[in-house]
């Protein structure tokens, strides 16, 4: 019986172990890099992802990815929704990428609710931008292509 | 064993890269009185742009009418964490030296005005709140992400910026050197 209650407690414990690495490893599955962002911006026009920005309007009217969609921070509710109702018409096999860049990644609260909604709806080639500091960091600072308004 | 010691080693990475970015833009100009830098980094040495805005009170804020003291200028917003996090020591700080000559304004760069009141009020913030747009924001270079706060000395010239979450203890340190510079 004792030998039970070890052997279970060090089966919990493996399981404990890999939680994160099995959370890395689909973290890593949905994200996109920039340089790969870039590439995917050179596809041909069918090819391309609808790319949805969820970070802030102010940002967006100054610069953006070519082609974005603005659609609201991604902690806010109401954006949430309006993501929904723009992507239910969608084949859920759509390319489509999202990104913010408020905020360092791992502050950012804005992808992981809209990544979330998107993967809840079904949506099985849906990427999140990683942008590990900010969109002028990372992005626009490095003269990749931007566009202005909206 | 292999992989628990890649494990640590990449947590260890991930915590050095965390605390790196924790204030990953901080520009400065040298003392008062030297030459003015070249426009480009934030326009660091020249004098700020001036703005007009509308405040959450109803009362008009000039940037120039501030000349005389030192501005501590936030561009933050009501989801940002590490804006939130921010505010409570631009509130501690404005009450310690408010008499000594510091402003602290804040440019809220949410899209819409009621959340920041009901922050505004819930924070009990001591300095004026306005909302921002893209044609400020470009003025300043741009904010491209935030929180992104510009020291302006006594002159009306940018002195320091500081892009991403920044310790209290270095915005206390730029407030009394400005405010120690005449």
């Amino acid at each position: 019986m004792r030998f039970l209650h070890y052997r279970t407690l060090a089966c919990l414990c493996f399981a404990l172990a890999l939680v994160p690495t099995v959370l890395t490893a689909q973290g890593a599955q949905t994200r996109i890099s920039t340089t790969e962002m870039v590439k995917a911006l050179q596809l041909p026009k069918a090819q391309r992802p609808l790319v949805i920005q969820i970070g802030f309007r102010v940002m967006f009217q100054q610069a953006h990815i070519p082609g974005a969609e603005y659609i609201g921070p991604g902690s806010d509710a109401s954006a949430i929704d309006q993501l929904r109702k723009r992507m239910q018409p969608l084949p859920r096999n759509t390319f489509v990428v999202l990104y913010c860049g408020c905020c360092p990644w791992d502050r950012c609260p804005n992808v992981a609710p809209a990544a979330q909604a998107l993967a809840a709806m079904g949506f099985t080639n849906a990427k999140v931008l990683y942008i590990p500091n900010d969109f002028g960091t990372d992005w626009a600072s490095k003269g990749y292509p931007v566009q202005k308004g909206g | 064993m292999r992989g628990l010691t890649l494990r640590s080693a990449a947590v260890i990475a991930a915590v050095a890269a965390g605390l790196a970015c924790r204030d990953r833009a901080a520009t400065r100009t040298p003392a008062a009185g030297d030459a003015p830098q070249a426009a480009g980094v934030a326009d660091l040495g020249m004098i700020a742009p001036d703005f007009s805005v509308v405040d959450l009170s109803g009362h008009t804020l000039n940037l120039a009418s501030y000349r005389g003291k030192v501005v501590l200028l936030d561009f933050w917003a009501t989801w940002c964490v590490p804006c939130r996090e921010e505010i409570p020591h631009f509130v501690r700080l404005q009450d310690k030296y408010r008499d000594a000559g510091l402003a602290v304004i804040g440019i809220s760069v949410d899209d819409e005005v009621a959340p920041v009141r009901e922050y505004y009020r819930t924070l009990r913030m001591n300095y004026p709140v306005a909302m921002g747009d893209a044609a400020l924001a470009e003025r300043y270079g741009g904010i491209l992400g935030v929180p992104v706060a510009f020291m302006i000395d006594r002159q009306g010239r940018i002195r320091m910026k500081h892009a991403g979450q920044t310790d209290a203890a270095v915005f206390e340190r730029d407030i009394t050197e400005l405010l120690g510079s005449r």
